[in-house]
């Protein structure tokens, strides 16, 4: 097909499907942020620009104390912080010895971790509820509605795949490196720390960008888990504080859900190429 | 290194791990006292390999793997056999107990009998101190005094009383203030825990104005594993559905958790009730899949057709709208939609208006519901499958499509014959991975409409666009109704094995089972 040839009707109507599609794409977006700046908190016979729009209920989502969007906000990020960095180390920890030593049960290793990536752990949520129920008794501060608790189910679920990709990558990067570091007189885990991690940097990132916004993002668990207001993450906060009272709080609603997606819509469009690049290896993004 | 350095490293190593057992043996004595077993068995395994690992240099690569091992053994392999024990038993709302502790339970009821004494009181009360001594009268008006759990005759009573204004009115014993009647309300709670052993009876509240004797119900028979009720002489024993029940059929609640076999299965596929209602999640899961990658992905690969072309005007620009809606956290965008549907005030309905086309009831109507989750899905979904079709589409050689135009094809016949097979090929793997994926979409669904609306008749909380996932969810966690944990885990079971052949066909089919041979 050579577009030289293509007619200006057919140009036309290439641009104006996709602008179709476009407008698809656009239309909560817009309505989100036109109700996010209609002052009054219904969106009855709402015009797309508000009479006397105002900033009224993003100022509210920074104050309000009886929902307080911006600890649950804050919440999300630091349980996503923590478990993309544990998750990212101890995968890396252990995606070393797959890719570079040979030792017994290496290959049934590997293949546990990847029998294990077909168990969804969201389909435990029952037994991994009872797990913290029980050790609540012993150990409150790991127990249930603890961001510990959460974070610790976390990274036993994102280890697995995690491994996978990194071992991947791993397998790339050429040994003569650290034969020379041996030379030199570097201890195995000198080479892996000094050689080894500052070039899969790469990986290091994207797998820890993705295990942020896959753990912004996560829902089951997060609701099962945490059961005090001032310990939900914004997806459980946001969705208690949503259910059924769109009549009366979609304003509020509405800006704090503009202001609770820009952290991720910013990562995601830096890291947009190695992103795309990892979903093409494998990865979907939840 | 040098050989002190080696040295330091080794007793570092000592202290730390000697540290470490020092505590979990510690540990392990209050686990093992409360007959926490699993969580024992789990701690000696952890620790026991810690041990290992660290002692024994031919472990060396595990010290590298045993950090991220310990969180998936925990978090993930545990919780699946967690998951297939509790699938067997009856744990849930009714039966979260064990058998000891139900007995323990059951054993500490009394009842009131119709003899009973009844005791008028006065409190006096240890200031700061949530601590009580009680004088107690009875209706013959013999005083007693209650202090420590233990009722002493009031001659008998050998501690300081004070009468200090004279009144006949006993204001201070053994340095407890006299509670005015006024506060009593505020430490009605407290109260209400005391007990004072009165011969074979117990003396406790019975309201504010009274102490009354009460005798203990029932009495576990260890031997005859019964429980004996002191009231009616009638006997309870376990039943095989985890209830203290009698002869006549009356069961005492709260019933214990047990093993009950193939129970919840039986149950699932055989009671009407609970069947149905099931049948109907199960095939909706399967066409929500379908239905979901089947409209994403015609969506997507047209999207990407019609931006595979590097003249396109805008064509940058238009890439990152059109990726925007992945780009948002799932969440927000399900919860932004379920208001544009909402049949009063949503934007879909004000928008239908327009066409003439009155209030659709989006939540309530079974069908409606479905065709508005599914928009809302190609909403969130098209994007990736454009961002896939487009890195796929440039892989596929222009030499073809100049072959195919020698020989005369149509634009239809060109994407019939060339386009779409080699996609589907290079992209199968990824359409099977966002099958299994949707499969399980819980966010979505739940977050949409809760699974709802409700199936009429259903016993169990099942809902029209319930997929087997929030089913799961809603049978454990719903709010409103109780928890059946063991049919939860049965079905989550349901879902496992679907969820697992699918997906491991999908390693053959991409060879990630080859990969592992190799590394031999």
């Amino acid at each position: 097909m050579n577009n030289n040839y293509e007619s200006t009707t057919i140009r036309l109507l290439r641009h104006f499907i996709i602008l179709l599609v476009v407008a698809f794409v656009f239309f909560p977006i817009v309505w989100t942020l036109s109700a996010s700046l209609n002052p009054a908190n219904t969106i009855v016979g709402q015009k797309i620009i508000p009479d006397n729009a105002s900033l009224v209920h993003y100022k509210e989502i920074f104050t309000s104390d009886t929902h307080p969007f911006m600890l649950w906000m804050w919440n999300s990020i630091k349980i996503s912080l923590i478990t993309a960095f544990f998750s990212v180390s101890m995968t890396a920890l252990a995606a070393y010895p797959f890719s570079r030593f040979h030792f017994t049960g290496r290959r049934n290793g590997l293949f546990m971790i990847l029998l294990i990536q077909i168990f969804p752990q969201m389909l435990a949520m029952v037994a991994i509820y009872l797990l913290f129920l029980n050790i609540q008794n012993y150990i409150p501060s790991i127990g249930l509605n603890t961001h510990t608790a959460l974070v610790l189910t976390y990274l036993g679920g994102s280890i697995g795949v995690n491994t996978w990709l990194m071992k991947g990558y791993l397998d790339t990067i050429p040994r003569s490196l650290e034969e020379a570091a041996y030379i030199d007189g570097a201890s195995r885990f000198q080479a892996f720390v000094q050689i080894i991690l500052p070039l899969a940097r790469p990986i290091l990132s994207v797998l820890f960008v993705l295990q942020f916004i896959r753990t912004y993002s996560e829902y089951i668990l997060a609701s099962i888990l945490l059961n005090g207001t001032e310990k939900f993450t914004l997806a459980v906060g946001l969705q208690m504080f949503i259910s059924d009272m769109y009549g009366k709080r979609m304003g509020v609603f509405s800006a704090a859900a503009l202001v609770g997606a820009i952290p991720i819509v910013v990562l995601f469009m830096i890291f947009q190429d190695y992103i795309v690049h990892g979903l093409t290896g494998g990865g979907v993004k939840e | 290194m040098s050989i002190q350095d080696n040295m330091w490293k080794y007793l570092f190593k000592i202290i730390f791990l000697g540290i470490m057992d020092a505590l979990s043996i510690w540990s392990a004595v209050i686990l093992y006292n409360d007959s926490a077993y699993l969580l024992l068995i789990g701690l000696i395994i952890v620790v026991g390999a810690i041990n290992i690992v660290y002692l024994i240099d031919k472990a060396y690569p595990m010290r590298y793997i045993l950090p991220g091992t310990i969180f998936m053994v925990i978090f993930v392999v545990y919780p699946i056999f967690y998951t297939v024990y509790i699938s067997f038993t009856n744990y849930g709302t009714g039966h979260v107990l064990d058998k000891q502790q139900v007995v323990n339970q059951l054993e500490n009821r009394y009842f009131n009998p119709k003899d009973a004494e009844e005791f008028t009181f006065d409190t006096f009360k240890l200031e700061d101190k949530n601590e009580f001594i009680l004088l107690f009268e009875n209706e013959e008006g013999k005083r007693f005094i209650g202090y420590n759990n233990k009722l002493t005759p009031f001659e008998n009573f050998d501690k300081k009383i004070i009468d200090s204004d004279n009144d006949g009115q006993i204001d201070q014993i053994a340095g407890y203030k006299r509670l005015p009647q006024m506060q009593l309300f505020q430490h009605l709670s407290s109260l209400q825990d005391l007990e004072y052993q009165l011969n074979d009876r117990i003396l406790r509240m019975k309201n504010t104005e009274y102490f009354s004797s009460y005798i203990r119900q029932y009495k576990y028979d260890a031997e005859k594993d019964q429980l004996n009720s002191l009231r009616t002489d009638r006997v309870y024993k376990p039943s095989e559905n985890g209830y203290f029940e009698s002869k006549d059929g009356e069961r005492l609640t709260p019933g214990f958790r047990t093993h009950i076999g193939w129970e919840n299965y039986k149950k699932l596929l055989t009671d009407d009730r609970i069947f149905n209602p099931f049948l109907r999640v199960f095939i909706w899961t399967f066409e929500w899949a379908i239905l979901s990658v089947f409209l994403t992905f015609s969506l997507g690969l047209f999207m990407a057709i019609l931006l595979n072309d590097k003249n396109l005007r805008f064509r940058k620009i238009y890439r990152v709208i059109l990726i925007l809606p992945y780009a948002i956290p799932g969440f927000i965008s399900v919860l932004v939609w379920r208001g544009l549907f909402n049949a009063e005030v949503g934007a879909v309905n004000n928008l239908l208006q327009f066409l003439s086309i009155g209030g659709i009831q989006w939540m309530q109507d079974p069908v409606w519901a479905k065709v508005a989750l599914l928009i809302v899905n190609l909403w969130m979904g098209f994007p990736y499958m454009m961002l896939i079709a487009l890195g796929s589409l440039q892989s596929i050689s222009n030499n073809l499509y100049e072959a195919a135009a020698i020989d005369g094809a149509s634009v239809w016949q060109k994407f019939r014959h060339i386009t779409l097979p080699l996609l589907l090929v290079s992209l199968g793997p990824l359409l099977i991975s966002s099958f299994a994926f949707n499969f399980n979409n819980f966010n979505v669904i739940y977050l949409f409409n809760e699974g709802g609306p409700a199936i009429p008749g259903a016993q169990t909380p099942a809902g029209a666009t319930d997929i087997l996932i929030s089913y799961t969810y809603r049978l454990s966690f719903a709010t409103g109704r109780g928890s059946d944990f063991g049919l939860a885990s049965t079905v989550a079971l349901f879902i496992f094995m679907i969820t697992a052949t699918i997906t491991w066909f999908n390693f053959k089919y991409t060879g990630a089972l080859e990969d592992v041979k190799e590394n031999e």
